[in-house]
């Protein structure tokens, strides 16, 4: 008797399970079938266009793996992912350490100025990169931008921010402007979160404000930072809308292969290379995977996404 | 151990004499953080209300306001020029925004509640792939989905900028981790309990409560689209489908052209600042939404 209620309950049971899983699967399918097709596919598919190679002669041709071998020995994507590297190198600790300060001088210093700030340093990412972008040109320019008016004050020329030897720095500090605010916002936030209690009893122990921030404070938001570094580690790779925009204004200064994207654009519109502008996106696509792997592997501790 | 401590008093000591009085230290890199942060907007409202030569000859300086003020009728000349595209523009933008960032809303809540509160077969697999897809550079998508649409002939559509904007496995990240903090296993037990079906549980129980995440992921999903500019700059030709990103860069690289184009600086700067003044209000009015949804999924908790 009791074995088969028992039994029983344990097949209803399982048609319930069956149900959930079917709900499972209906709530996430919409999610599921726009991934397959706006991610999965169009991948897929760049692989698959990358096998081959386009010539007049033989037409569609099946080429394997031979335009990334071409890839890795083509100096123009080399230099593109070099420049790119190299903008990570020096944007990424120049964001971070900016929003990571005004996070902090904000957190220990609340009243309405620090909220204004707050709001003034967040404002440009309500912007468009594009019209940042923009702005920052405008301003570079000798004839428009003010520059020029507050050198001439220091006997100074102006800066030549829009040559091949400025655009570095000059690109460097339209992403820092635009995006410095969203990284401070996230650290900002993971601050707030910390229970004001440890900050007492360091007090108590003697520590002082600069002794909280770096033994308490920066630790205990340790796996915000390493999320909001692999975000702008992901985006400075993907470096694209900024050197377009100042390209017009610039264009000796950028090339139209300036990065890894400019130049998978330049091969598809420009150069007719379908085939190997794919090549190009893909292999873009590998290196940043391997990139953010690689430093997830080492800050997992405090990454929190390993697991 | 006391030259340690010794060590530590002194080294406090320097750090309290670099820093002076710290409430004034604070002070002096806010307001220059403001200064910085602020100089680009300021200089785009004084430049919308200048005309073309007054942009380059103002007569107080590119910070400060020329004897004429063109404001208005550099807005009249965006209604008029090429029929008033711009407007078109700006109503594009919304529609790609708004549109786009409710699809992706919806689908991302669906997904977030689905992944967060059902156990079916897979389901880990599932999810791994799509937190392996936060990794997927964007732009490195760009170029093969618009190899595809233009291989079905999907490109210079409206549809080839909306629906790939609807894509947003961060959304769905975040959605997941709200449903499985905020929202308790029991209640929508009970509400199962009670005889509820799981659509009836999902639209009455379980939306209220995934509100504020909710507001967040639209809110974020809306600025992603209206900033967007690599993909309908790829996938658009058609002057008409533009968004206003990629509307004013025309512009911009048509007055750059030089001599043998049209110049419309002025067009380009009061435009820009038109623009921006949808998405710095809705900042300004929703900025504790803005706070929260980037918080969230920050934190371990």
């Amino acid at each position: 008797m009791k074995k088969t209620t028992n039994k029983k309950q344990g097949a209803s049971a399982s048609a319930v399970e069956k149900k959930r899983a079917r709900w499972g699967w209906f709530f996430t399918a919409p999610f599921g079938i726009v991934f397959l097709i706006f991610l999965v596919i169009p991948l897929a598919y760049a692989f698959y266009v990358s096998l081959f190679t386009y010539t007049q002669v033989r037409g569609n041709a099946f080429t394997g793996l031979a335009n990334y071998k071409r890839v890795i020995t083509d100096p123009i994507f080399m230099q593109g992912m070099g420049r790119v590297i190299l903008y990570t190198i020096v944007m990424v600790p120049i964001q971070l350490g900016l929003a990571l300060i005004f996070a902090l001088l904000l957190d220990s210093f609340k009243n309405k100025f620090a909220s204004v700030s707050r709001l003034v340093i967040f404002l440009p990412y309500a912007i468009p990169g594009v019209i940042g972008a923009l702005m920052w040109g405008f301003m570079y320019s000798k004839n428009m931008g003010p520059f020029t008016t507050v050198f001439q004050l220091f006997g100074l020329g102006t800066p030549a921010f829009l040559t091949s030897k400025g655009i570095f720095g000059a690109l460097v500090n339209v992403v820092t402007w635009q995006w410095t605010g969203y990284y401070m916002v996230i650290l900002y936030s993971a601050l707030q979160s910390i229970s004001p209690d440890l900050y007492e009893s360091a007090r108590l122990d003697g520590a002082n404000e600069f002794k909280i921030a770096t033994k308490i404070k920066i630790p205990m938001v340790s796996s915000s930072l390493v999320m909001v570094t692999i975000f702008s580690l992901i985006g400075t790779l993907q470096f694209y809308t900024e050197p377009t925009i100042l390209r017009n204004q610039a264009p000796t200064a950028i090339p139209i292969e300036y990065t890894p994207n400019m130049y998978a654009q330049a091969l598809a519109f420009d150069y007719n290379q379908t085939n190997y502008s794919a090549t190009v996106s893909f292999a873009l696509g590998l290196v940043v995977v391997i990139f953010s792997v690689i430093f997830m592997k080492l800050t997992k501790k405090q990454s929190g996404l390993g697991d | 151990m006391s030259t340690k401590n010794g060590k530590q008093s002194a080294n406090s000591e320097t750090i309290n004499h670099i820093k002076g009085n710290p409430r004034i230290f604070t002070c002096v890199v806010l307001v220059l953080a403001i200064l910085y942060f602020l100089l680009p907007i300021w200089w785009l409202i004084v430049a919308s209300t200048k005309t073309n030569s007054g942009l380059f000859f103002g007569s107080h300086g590119s910070l400060w306001f020329d004897d004429k003020f063109n404001f208005f009728e550099n807005i009249k000349q965006l209604t008029t020029y090429q029929d008033g595209i711009y407007w078109r523009w700006i109503a594009n933008s919304f529609l790609y925004a708004l549109v786009g960032g409710f699809g992706a809303t919806a689908i991302a809540v669906m997904a977030g509640y689905g992944f967060s509160k059902f156990r079916f077969r897979g389901k880990n697999f599932y999810f791994n792939i799509v937190l392996g897809a936060l990794m997927i550079p964007s732009t490195a998508l760009v170029i093969p989905t618009f190899l595809l649409m233009s291989n079905i002939g999907m490109t210079n559509t409206i549809w080839a900028v909306l629906l790939p904007s609807l894509l947003n496995p961060m959304g769905v990240y975040l959605m997941r981790i709200y449903c499985a903090q905020s929202l308790p296993d029991e209640m929508i037990e009970a509400a199962r309990v009670d005889g509820a079906g799981e659509l009836r549980t999902f639209f009455q129980v379980s939306l209220p409560i995934m509100t504020p995440a909710i507001t967040t992921v639209f809110l974020l999903s809306v600025v992603g689209a209206w900033n967007n500019f690599f993909l309908p700059q790829v996938v658009l030709s058609n002057p008409k489908l533009f968004p206003i990103t990629v509307g004013l860069t025309q512009w911009q690289m048509k007055s750059q052209a030089g001599a043998a184009s049209e110049q419309v600086w002025n067009l380009v700067t009061s435009g820009a600042f038109i623009s921006i003044i949808p998405m710095v209000l809705a900042f300004l009015f929703l900025q504790r939404y803005w706070v929260g949804g980037l918080t969230a999924g920050s934190v371990k908790s």
